[in-house]
């Protein structure tokens, strides 16, 4: 049994760095945290577009993104970790996007799916926000008109990255609040 | 249709003398271009007129014209129970963009005529609301006009020189 049990390769996380011995590992607070904050998070789906069709694909069990942690989508944004923003955002969706983020508990992280989210995409126009990180900070942006289900994944484990490797400190940290003061928010 | 068009074209210039400046039939539609004065008494006519009964609005929108120095309304109006269509077109200068509101006539006219302020200027006299529908509370153009550009004019990452605009 206990071959057996040596001889499997299925690895569910890496271990972080630490001290081991015969019973014990002893590692940071941080790591461990992280571990488990990046391999659960629960994404907040901010759909307006094709982007968000493309999401959907991600979902659904082809691409599977409950492998990564993500089983669960939270439809209340007090209860959420990671913010997707799929699709155009017209300037009048601004303050409610900017409301929804606000509501969202620390830590949290925001995505910016596809073109038009990052930059306003082709509607260079009066009517359409020329990219979300004028209201709200991004911490990763997948481009594409839109993205493959491969590239949203692709920026949802640079998201796990960030959450793994953040340190607990980080969100009282002056830098941090700095950052949310230029974007006006408290 | 010509004979429609023919029919509406008299009983106007009979009703309202030297108010209706054309009648035409554009791909088969019969389009009539009146003086913005006095529009409302004729579309009121055109939907209480038991002969018309232009009850039904089913657009109203506005249009700048191409020499940018007048904005245009243009009512589509539908006769339902005779399925029988005409579109009212009338124009203003653009210094002075205002028109009586029809609202009274047809309730289905509030938001058109918010939309067209919002995206035109039109002030519609005796609008009961008339603030922007569609864009942000804080705008303060009138994007189609023609007069203010069309992309965002808070964009730093298309310069000249990069897309030749």
């Amino acid at each position: 049994m206990a071959e057996l049990v040596k001889k499997s390769s299925v690895e569910i996380v890496t271990k972080p760095e630490g001290l081991e011995g015969q019973g014990f590992f002893a590692t940071r607070v941080d790591s461990v945290m992280g571990l488990a904050r990046a391999n659960s998070l629960w994404p907040l789906p901010f759909a307006t577009s094709c982007c968000g069709i493309e999401f959907m694909a991600t979902m659904a069990s082809h691409y599977d993104l409950a492998r990564f942690g993500m089983e669960r989508l939270s439809f209340s944004p007090r209860q959420a970790d990671l913010l997707m923003v799929m699709g155009t955002i017209a300037k009048k969706m601004g303050p409610t996007l900017r409301q929804v983020y606000e509501q969202m508990a620390e830590p949290r992280w925001v995505i910016s799916v596809g073109a038009c989210a990052c930059s306003g995409g082709i509607f260079d126009t009066y009517s359409v926000l020329q990219g979300i990180d004028r209201i709200i900070p991004v911490d990763v942006y997948v481009p594409g008109c839109p993205p493959n289900p491969e590239q949203i994944i692709d920026g949802i484990l640079k998201i796990q990255e960030l959450a793994k490797h953040e340190s607990s400190r980080r969100r009282y940290s002056p830098e941090y609040k700095a950052l949310l003061n230029s974007y006006g928010i408290e | 249709m010509e004979e429609f068009l023919s029919k509406v074209h008299a009983v106007l210039n009979e009703k309202f003398p030297g108010e209706v400046l054309s009648a035409e039939l554009v791909y088969d539609f019969p389009v009539v271009t009146v003086k913005p004065n006095h529009s409302h008494a004729i579309l009121q006519f055109l939907k209480e007129d038991a002969s018309f009964n232009f009850h039904f609005l089913t657009d109203l929108t506005g249009v700048q014209t191409a020499d940018e120095k007048e904005l245009g309304v243009i009512y589509h109006l539908h006769n339902l129970p005779a399925n029988i269509r005409i579109r009212i077109k009338t124009f203003f200068s653009i210094t002075k963009p205002e028109i009586k509101s029809v609202t009274d006539l047809w309730p289905a006219a509030n938001w058109m005529e918010r939309e067209t302020y919002d995206f035109f200027g039109v002030k519609f006299q005796g609008h009961p609301n008339l603030k922007r529908i569609l864009n942000v509370d804080e705008m303060d153009i009138f994007p189609l006009r023609k007069e203010y550009p069309l992309e965002d004019q808070t964009r730093d990452d298309k310069s000249d020189k990069m897309f030749g605009r």
